[in-house]
């Protein structure tokens, strides 16, 4: 059983850029996501931890479609997300998201890795696209790192320019998919930097994490999924301090005491 | 600190510098005693390889080079030069048949078109292969019209006399053959492959069926439907000459085969990339075209050089449904009484020209895979 949420976001439902009512998804026959209800607002920034298999990554993932959601009803900043491929484009357009793997394209260097979405996707002319994917690259603090290859760079290093690839696309909402899980400890550090720095500004963040230090400094609000649900959602205090449910509970002192 | 023996020198912790490698792991000794005699057992094999090749090469050489013949009018006026009758090589033969070998039966008047298309052909290739030449741009749209330009210049027509099919042989008909099949073979497979791996299950059962068709019949049985019985599937009518049905055959198997390989490449990239180029709103075509071939293509070219290799060699296939490529000019060339008897020199000679071409195609791919190895 499921005791209802108590813990209501701050939020004016006609200010949300995120609209998720009773979403379900499967894989084939596993129910790997029961009635998501998630409504975010504009600049706020959301910490979704939960144990493996929870379903946390493909919920942040079926915000830009890389999953597709079966049953209720996502809308991404007054467009719904449907079959139509032109809703899709849309969406993915406003949406940025930095996987656990990075994700770059070896065979490009750093600024191509860059500049390659605004070229052919934005038609931007070439070197506009490369002075804005400077910019980018000095806002996540390498860009003496742009001829090189991805291979040449630490994971950290690369992780960074995972992030400013998404950047540089200028979107609103960005998701977060276990971004430090393939770092070393003396990497996640800088990782976690350029994510604060982006919260400062203002970004609408969906963060995939169980970075706990992150969650507290730079969260809204934590949500705790396991089992495809939702299970509890709270401020960052209220939830490290006073979790409601037991599955909370013994999550926590799980991830906490080791 | 002028100690000579750096390597018994204590340093503080935190201090030590990179030293260079002791000698007798580094230079010519380093390699010989690593490489040749690094134990008892590879003691006694590098002997008796050193052994058997002196057995060897010495009699290979005087036979082939310092006791061979290199003008002569036939046969027995071959041996009548030799200190020792059949001592040595009679290249006179391979002298004597030269051009044959070269332009098959190719009218003698024409044959400058069968030089000028060599030109071309190299020209091409110098474009397609190399990424440093003048001009590129241009040079890449030269290699799209290659194929035409010289389709023209050697079947003729539009101005020039026509060249029946028949006069085609030789190395000329080898690099025909061999040189459409694997450059038409490139795109078609792609091609193939894509359709392979597509959602639309209609598209994806068309080219499993071709690829499995293709792959499982031999490259013979082809040939025999292509010179006897593919003009009975075609609509009343229409009529392909000879070359262009085995070429269109060629090119067909060969893309097959080169549908698998790039399968293989594609099957190596991880679904990351494909997420990657999704999120940034690439379209199927972008992303392929920008992501997931220039890295499969990479990971492919071992295989693609495995195949064009095979392919070119299989060009001598067509000597059985009766086309006249080295092999073929061979052979009718040892039925001739004045140099009967020479089958040695005649293969040595067909297998040094497929040995040249093999060999610098599996070379340009080694120059290849260094220039494209961005280390991942």
């Amino acid at each position: 059983m499921n005791e209802p949420n108590t813990y209501k976001p701050s939020i004016d439902s006609k200010d949300s850029i995120i609209s998720i009512t009773g979403m379900h998804k499967w894989f084939g026959d596993f129910h790997v996501l029961k009635n998501i209800e998630l409504e975010v607002g504009r600049s706020e920034r959301i910490v979704i931890c939960g144990p493996s298999g929870s379903g946390k990554s493909t919920l942040i993932r079926c915000i830009n479609r890389l999953e597709e959601h079966q049953r209720g009803k996502i809308v991404v900043d007054g467009t719904e997300l449907t079959n139509d491929l032109k809703h899709i484009e849309v969406v993915r357009s406003e949406v940025g998201i930095v996987f656990q793997q990075f994700n770059l394209f070896p065979h490009l260097t750093v600024l191509e890795n860059l500049t390659l979405a605004l070229v052919w996707v934005r038609k931007t002319p070439k070197a506009e696209a490369e002075e804005a994917a400077m910019r980018y690259l000095e806002r996540v603090k390498i860009p003496e790192q742009s001829a090189k290859f991805p291979s040449q760079l630490s994971g950290g290093q690369q992780q960074r320019v995972a992030i400013a690839r998404a950047l540089c696309m200028n979107p609103k909402i960005m998701l977060f998919d276990e971004p430090t899980s393939a770092l070393d400890p003396e990497m996640i550090k800088e990782v976690l930097d350029v994510m604060i720095e982006l919260a400062e500004s203002g970004m609408t963040m969906l963060v995939v994490t169980h970075e706990m230090g992150f969650a507290t400094a730079v969260a809204h609000r934590v949500i705790f999924m396991d089992g495809g649900e939702i299970i509890e959602q709270n401020s960052p205090v209220d939830f490290f301090e006073n979790p409601k449910h037991d599955r909370t509970k013994l999550f926590l002192s799980q991830i906490l005491h080791h | 600190m002028a100690n000579t023996t750096p390597s018994q020198q204590t340093y503080l912790p935190g201090t030590h510098p990179d030293l260079p490698p002791p000698v007798s792991t580094s230079g010519v000794i380093g390699w010989a005693r690593s490489r040749l005699f690094s134990s008892p057992l590879n003691i006694i094999l590098t002997l008796l390889c050193a052994g058997f090749l002196w057995i060897i090469i010495p009699p290979l050489l005087t036979w082939g080079l310092f006791d061979a013949v290199w003008q002569a009018d036939s046969r027995k006026d071959c041996w009548a030069q030799m200190d020792v009758p059949e001592g040595g090589a009679c290249w006179a033969f391979i002298t004597d048949r030269f051009r044959v070998f070269i332009y098959g039966f190719y009218p003698e008047g024409e044959r400058w078109r069968v030089n000028l298309s060599f030109v071309l052909f190299v020209i091409a290739a110098l474009y397609a292969l190399y990424d440093r030449m003048p001009a590129r741009r241009y040079g890449l749209w030269y290699c799209l019209a290659f194929p035409f330009l010289v389709g023209w210049l050697l079947f003729g027509g539009l101005g020039l006399t026509p060249v029946e099919t028949n006069d085609f042989g030789g190395i000329l008909l080898t690099m025909v053959l061999g040189v459409t099949a694997i450059a038409f073979s490139l795109p078609i497979g792609i091609v193939l492959a894509l359709g392979r791996r597509s959602t639309m299950p209609v598209l994806r059962i068309v080219c499993v069926l071709f690829i499995e068709f293709i792959r499982g019949v031999p490259l013979i049985a082809l040939l025999f439907v292509a010179s006897t019985m593919l003009n009975y599937f075609l609509p009343p009518g229409t009529f392909f000459d000879l070359l262009i049905r085995v070429l269109i055959i060629m090119t067909l198997f060969a893309s097959a085969y080169a549908a698998e390989v790039v399968r293989g490449g594609l099957q190596g990239i991880p679904r990351g990339q494909y997420e990657a180029a999704d999120a940034m709103g690439l379209t199927y075509w972008k992303t392929h075209r920008l992501i997931i071939l220039p890295q499969a293509l990479k990971i492919s070219i071992p295989g693609f050089i495995n195949t064009f290799i095979g392919t070119f060699k299989d060009t001598t296939l067509v000597l059985i449904i009766g086309m006249m490529d080295p092999l073929g000019i061979g052979r009718s060339a040892l039925a001739d009484a004045e140099w009967a008897g020479l089958a040695r020199e005649m293969y040595l000679f067909i297998a040094l020209f497929f040995f040249i071409c093999c060999f610098s195609m599996s070379r340009y791919s080694l120059h290849l895979e260094k220039k494209l190895d961005t280390g991942h």
